[in-house]
């Protein structure tokens, strides 16, 4: 995973309270808001932003509270989300399209089908995420700005 | 296809009162998963078809710049949702039609999928 030490030209951190599904989205949306502004291409804030909303909605359904910071570097966009909470026994469990632990109020919503951390791997070129059970859980993904794949119109 | 028109074939309301239905519908998705839908609609002329109504399809419509979003089976959206869903500038539609009528008449009509089928790694 890419340092994040260098040349970062924008660092900002925003705090997720768990359980407050009436605000489930808006941080994903208050960074598409910033990488729009910044003028990064569509495909690039797309796939960040996807990301960062199935990140905000772990911890809102899963954790007691997190906080996702939001990295811009040269070459890079990087997030890092960080929750107190329950943490994830199995991480290749977790990691598996379809497994969910989800209570019925998540999937009220919508949520809750275990797409979302494979959603979040799909959406990135690199990612990490580790986890302490009791403890919390720590996630970090990276969309490189120079991979000829990010920068094509999504059709 | 204008959004006047998915109005008219669906026999809907439009409920963000001012939507300019002059917007055009080009493709639509429809599903009550929101992960899918973050994943497979494709903006910002896309409709999404679909029965959640929380608030939380209005941050998931304007991650993905939905062009606007059209409820199934009767159901409504309540006051936050509304209220995010001019914010942000989505129109809002609702019917009493089934989601598997309403994609049926918009399709007979010329409205096509954002995606047809998804690869094998899901899209």
């Amino acid at each position: 995973m890419t340092g994040v030490e260098n040349n970062i030209r924008l660092h900002e951190i925003f705090h997720i309270e768990g359980g407050d599904f009436t605000n489930a989205g808006s941080i994903s949306g208050q960074v598409k808001n910033i990488l729009k502004k910044a003028g990064f291409p569509n495909k690039i804030i797309r796939r960040i932003s996807i990301a960062a909303f199935e990140a905000e909605m772990n911890v809102i359904c899963y954790a007691n509270r997190g906080k996702l910071s939001l990295y811009i570097a040269p070459d890079f966009l990087k997030v890092v989300v960080e929750d107190e909470g329950h943490g994830i026994p199995d991480i290749n469990l977790a990691m598996s399209e379809g497994y969910s632990t989800a209570n019925e109020k998540i999937r009220e919503l919508g949520f809750g089908a275990g797409m979302g951390l494979p959603n979040i791997r799909k959406n990135s070129d690199e990612m990490v995420l580790t986890s302490k059970f009791k403890q919390g859980t720590h996630l970090e993904f990276v969309v490189y700005l120079d991979r000829q794949e990010n920068m094509l119109p999504f059709e | 296809m204008k959004l006047r028109e998915v109005r008219d074939i669906l026999d809907a309301e439009v409920i963000t009162g001012d939507a300019n239905l002059e917007k055009e519908i080009k493709y639509a998705f429809a599903a009550d998963l929101l992960s899918d839908v973050l994943t497979f609609s494709r903006g910002p002329g896309a409709l999404l078809i679909t029965g959640i109504t929380h608030p939380q399809v209005i941050y998931a419509a304007n991650t993905i710049d939905l062009g606007a979003i059209l409820f199934v089976r009767g159901k409504r959206p309540n006051e936050a949702t509304l209220q995010l869903a001019i914010e942000h500038q989505i129109p809002l539609l609702a019917t009493r039609y089934i989601m598997f009528e309403a994609c049926g008449r918009l399709y007979q009509h010329g409205v096509r999928a954002c995606i047809e089928k998804v690869k094998n790694d899901r899209g």
